[in-house]
């Protein structure tokens, strides 16, 4: 026996919700896998701390947007039971743990460089939603914007330690920039979407963080004594719905209970 | 693990594994007014790691709203050995008890 999918209207506000919403699912699912296998367990725990915010904040953006589709769709039904089409999350997110695809769990370097640069875009973002014309959105964000807050800090500290730390930790770190860094712009690229969140007050366009982020990002990494990369024509579109080829995988894992055993709950 | 310098063994007790990261002991203050309380200890590479891994590891169910560290080996601490000289004498003394006063009600915590 199957569980059928659902199908979303993909409404502008809908999308908008979607976006944060998914990109908080799929990289707190990508922070879960390092359960068990952080390099101590100390950070072991700060990791899945960090998986567990992401999912909470994932929680809230679903239902929020589950009530503004109009189907009355369930936080469960629509972190479980969409087709990968309908996912809005950004690329960034749904990379693996490390360049070395399928390698588990992946490279630490990469891991907390990807949560600097996309916690400093959610704290960004969050601080803007504390002013949205949505209230239940506003309420959302004030409760998140904390836990980015904590979150930014944490992996900004360990993008300076590893940057400017041993020869080994400086080459990763690295590596893990230039292969990062041509994802940044599908964070900060307008589209209709974005018009129309900035048009009903629901949130700001994400090109407005663009310069914001920039600056936190070009401070950090000159402090790790890391390079700010050229700027490259590439361009990503997960948040349209178009995913790399990793995001199937993510979705098995992510799925498979709710598809086995329908309703199942803790 | 037992790093805790005593007042006999200085700091010759253990010595750490080169690349292994310092141990840190943890004080979580549970609610503003009471005490920092020791909750155990973590490994951890400098004061801030020290401090948002205290957070993480020790707070993450509402425990605290305040934390201390302080590197283990910078603590000097009683020698086990000198444990009966230094505390059975107390046992006899209950005159040091201030149980032969009646206290007035008002005083809560004695």
């Amino acid at each position: 026996m199957t569980t059928p999918s659902i199908s979303v209207k993909q409404t502008p506000a809908v999308q908008y919700l979607l976006r944060i919403g998914d990109t908080a699912l799929i990289l707190g699912q990508r922070l879960g896998e390092w359960c068990g296998h952080a390099p101590v367990v100390e950070e072991d725990i700060a990791l899945t701390n960090m998986a567990l915010d992401l999912i909470g904040q994932s929680r809230a953006l679903l239902t929020r947007a589950g009530e503004l589709e109009g189907m009355h769709f369930h936080e469960d039904q629509l972190a479980f039971l969409r087709e990968e089409r309908d996912y809005r999350n950004v690329t960034m997110a749904e990379l693996p743990n490390g360049p070395r695809r399928g390698e588990r769990p992946g490279d630490f370097a990469f891991t907390t460089l990807r949560n600097a640069m996309l916690a400093t875009w959610f704290r960004l973002l969050w601080e803007k939603l504390r002013d949205s014309r949505d209230t239940e959105l506003a309420a959302i964000a004030g409760k998140a914007v904390k836990e980015a807050r904590y979150h930014q800090q944490h992996a900004a500290d360990w993008v300076v330690r590893l940057g400017d730390g041993t020869e080994e930790s400086t080459r990763r770190m690295r590596a893990a920039l230039a292969e990062l860094w041509r994802y940044a712009p599908e964070l900060f690229e307008s589209d209709a979407v974005d018009e129309a969140a900035a048009a009903a007050g629901l949130g700001p366009r994400w090109s407005d963080l663009r310069e914001p982020w920039l600056a936190d990002m070009r401070e950090l990494l000159a402090e790790a004594q890391l390079e700010v990369p050229a700027d490259s024509p590439f361009r990503s579109h997960a948040k349209q719905g178009v995913h790399t080829e990793h995001m199937g995988y993510i979705l098995a894992e992510l799925q498979y209970l709710q598809r086995a055993y329908p309703g199942g709950a803790w | 693990m037992n790093t805790v310098n005593t007042v006999k063994s200085g700091n010759a007790l253990e010595k750490p594994a080169a690349n292994e990261w310092p141990l840190w002991e943890v004080f979580v203050r549970s609610k503003s007014g009471l005490d920092h309380k020791h909750c155990g200890s973590l490994h951890a590479a400098d004061p801030q790691m020290a401090i948002q891994l205290a957070r993480d590891v020790y707070t993450r169910r509402q425990e605290g709203c305040s934390v201390w560290v302080v590197r283990s080996d910078h603590i000097v601490a009683s020698d086990p050995g000198d444990k009966d000289m230094y505390f059975d004498p107390m046992e006899d003394k209950v005159y040091r008890h201030p149980t032969f006063y009646k206290l007035p009600s008002e005083v809560d915590h004695m």
